[in-house]
């Protein structure tokens, strides 16, 4: 039996995870479906939103915001982070926009999370 | 002197719903007095994700959240000024705003929303001995230059307070390169979301260390190391306890301060608990048709709330416009066992819109409570409670049932209970 807490939203639920048929994990304390997914990934594929910034040139501001489009491989977070220090995107910039498409293969992008409009 | 209807000093996340939600009850003479020089308020900086799950039902990093409010008020072509600085609010609702546009500029309300936010506590706030290198920051400082200035703050880092925008930091400044070699919290409990300890601490096996703070800073031009120790039970350090840790960064993060200057200008009554106004059922203070919500009222954990609390002081400050104050009875709300706020502090009726919501924060952490609302000892309503903490506000919601048993004269106390 491991504890855990649910980190999908604020509200932290504490976990029960019984993962010793790992054909049949139970899941107990969440109170929602997100929960008991999230339990599950954490024992078997632990995955994390990852959100940075990257440089854009001619901005009113020096840095736009990014996420990634989906949860990433937590083992892979700095591997992906590396991917976006030689970027420079150039203003303006859209919230949405891809700043780095497929990272690391796996079909998840950086995306943009913040307008930046033209210096 | 300009006349408009309704003001907002506040371009955040706060002012932004108000006025939303002012322009949605049928005012269309609205003027948002913002003094950064883009709207969405410290959102900006909080490129994170996690907001929006009550708003929006879908999670949002802080730019995204902010930006579907801006889109909401340019939509509706409400007015705003960006590099606007307000110096000065009256009790009889005269604002004084300085800009680089505009110069100087007299405006009066019929109403003014106070939606001004918060500020962080400082150094001198806390009295740490030492040296005044350069190195130490306030966390959300430090928040600004990494993700809008795009300057990295230091190599080696402590951080003193687990609060939310602590432990965001750590992480922050993690993925950024830095070595975080510990977050230290004065009290034996963190205020943050439990989440964020997970996410932001565990998961870059970063320590946390409660019940120690920091009791020296050394370095002659930049932070060289900080000296930390254990505190007792009157958080007093135990300086046998003290030990160096070698870092060139001690960022704050000890606590966020409602930013109420304005505020007292105006001769608004503030609480000693909260740094907020005192506000009744409709967030108008005790200066008739100035209005606070957001975190000038009272320090949130989510920006949700925020929103959902500014839209109601948004369309209450419609209703003053159009009618006057309607209501003079208050019964003021007394908090007891274990709970150390209320907003709002005080209920003006017999609540004609179906429900109220209180907000409150407890004074430590405490298992398996009630959460009560008794009117002259008799329970109104009981909520259980497995776990509550000083970090998470709590919410109960009263319906009009239960506030129909409020009445001018009674003691209505709001406090925790054994189940």
């Amino acid at each position: 039996m491991k504890e855990m807490i649910c980190i999908c939203c604020p509200m932290g639920c504490h976990l029960q995870v019984d993962d010793s048929d790992k054909t049949n994990i139970k899941v107990t304390g969440n109170t929602c479906p997100r929960g008991e997914k999230y339990a599950k990934d954490e024992v078997t594929a632990p995955k994390r939103m990852v959100t940075s910034v990257v440089r854009v040139k001619d901005g009113v501001i020096a840095m736009a915001s990014v996420k990634t489009s989906a949860p990433i491989d937590k083992a892979k977070i700095f591997e992906s982070l590396d991917l976006l220090k030689g970027i420079e995107l150039v203003a303006p910039v859209k919230e949405g926009d891809i700043a780095y498409k497929d990272i690391l293969g796996s079909g998840v992008d950086f995306i943009v999370t913040k307008n930046v409009a033209k210096k | 002197m300009i006349e408009k209807n309704l003001i907002i000093i506040g371009g955040g996340p706060a002012g932004l719903a108000a006025a939303k939600s002012a322009y949605d009850s049928g005012e269309r003479d609205i003027l948002i007095l913002e003094r950064e020089n883009t709207l969405g308020g410290i959102l900006n900086q909080c490129i994170h994700n996690g907001f929006g799950l009550h708003t929006f039902k879908e999670e949002l990093t802080g730019p995204e959240y902010a930006n579907r409010y801006v889109q909401q008020v340019l939509a509706r072509n409400i007015e705003y000024k960006l590099g606007a600085t307000v110096i000065s609010v009256t009790n009889d609702k005269v604002i004084t705003c300085v800009s680089e546009a505009d110069g100087l500029v007299k405006y009066h309300a019929k109403a003014i929303i106070l939606a001004c936010g918060c500020r962080e506590r400082p150094r001198g706030g806390i009295n740490i001995a030492g040296s005044r290198c350069a190195g130490v920051f306030s966390a959300g400082t430090a928040q600004k230059l990494v993700n809008i200035d795009g300057y990295m703050v230091g190599k080696e880092v402590v951080i003193l307070g687990s609060g939310d925008i602590g432990l965001i930091m750590a992480r922050r400044m993690t993925f950024e390169g830095a070595k975080v070699k510990a977050v230290v919290e004065l009290m034996p409990y963190s205020s943050g979301l439990n989440r964020n300890i997970v996410q932001c601490l565990k998961d870059f096996d970063i320590p946390l260390m409660f019940s120690h703070t920091v009791v020296d800073i050394k370095g002659k031009d930049r932070v060289e190391s900080v000296v930390i120790a254990q505190v007792d039970e009157k958080l007093q350090p135990i300086m046998s306890t003290a030990q160096e840790i070698k870092c060139d960064t001690l960022l704050l993060s000890v606590g966020l301060l409602p930013e109420n200057e304005l505020a007292k200008f105006a001769n608004v009554q503030l609480s000693n608990v909260t740094g907020g106004g005192v506000v009744d059922d409709k967030m108008m203070t005790n200066v008739e048709g100035i209005f606070q919500c957001g975190n000038v009222l009272h320090v949130h954990d989510l920006v949700d709330f925020v929103s959902e609390e500014s839209e109601l002081a948004g369309k209450c400050a419609v209703d003053y416009i159009n009618n006057g104050k309607t209501e003079s009875d208050y019964v003021e709300l007394q908090t007891s066992g274990g709970v150390r706020y209320v907003v709002p502090q005080k209920i003006s009726r017999k609540v004609d819109t179906g429900e109220l919501k209180l907000k409150m924060r407890v004074a430590n952490v405490f298992k398996n409570r009630r959460l009560v609302v008794e009117v002259d000892g008799e329970e109104i309503f009981s909520k259980k409670r497995p776990v509550v903490a000083p970090g998470e506000m709590e919410t109960i919601t009263l319906k009009a049932d239960q506030l129909d048993k409020v009445s001018k004269g009674q003691s209505v106390v709001v406090c925790l209970k054994e189940v």
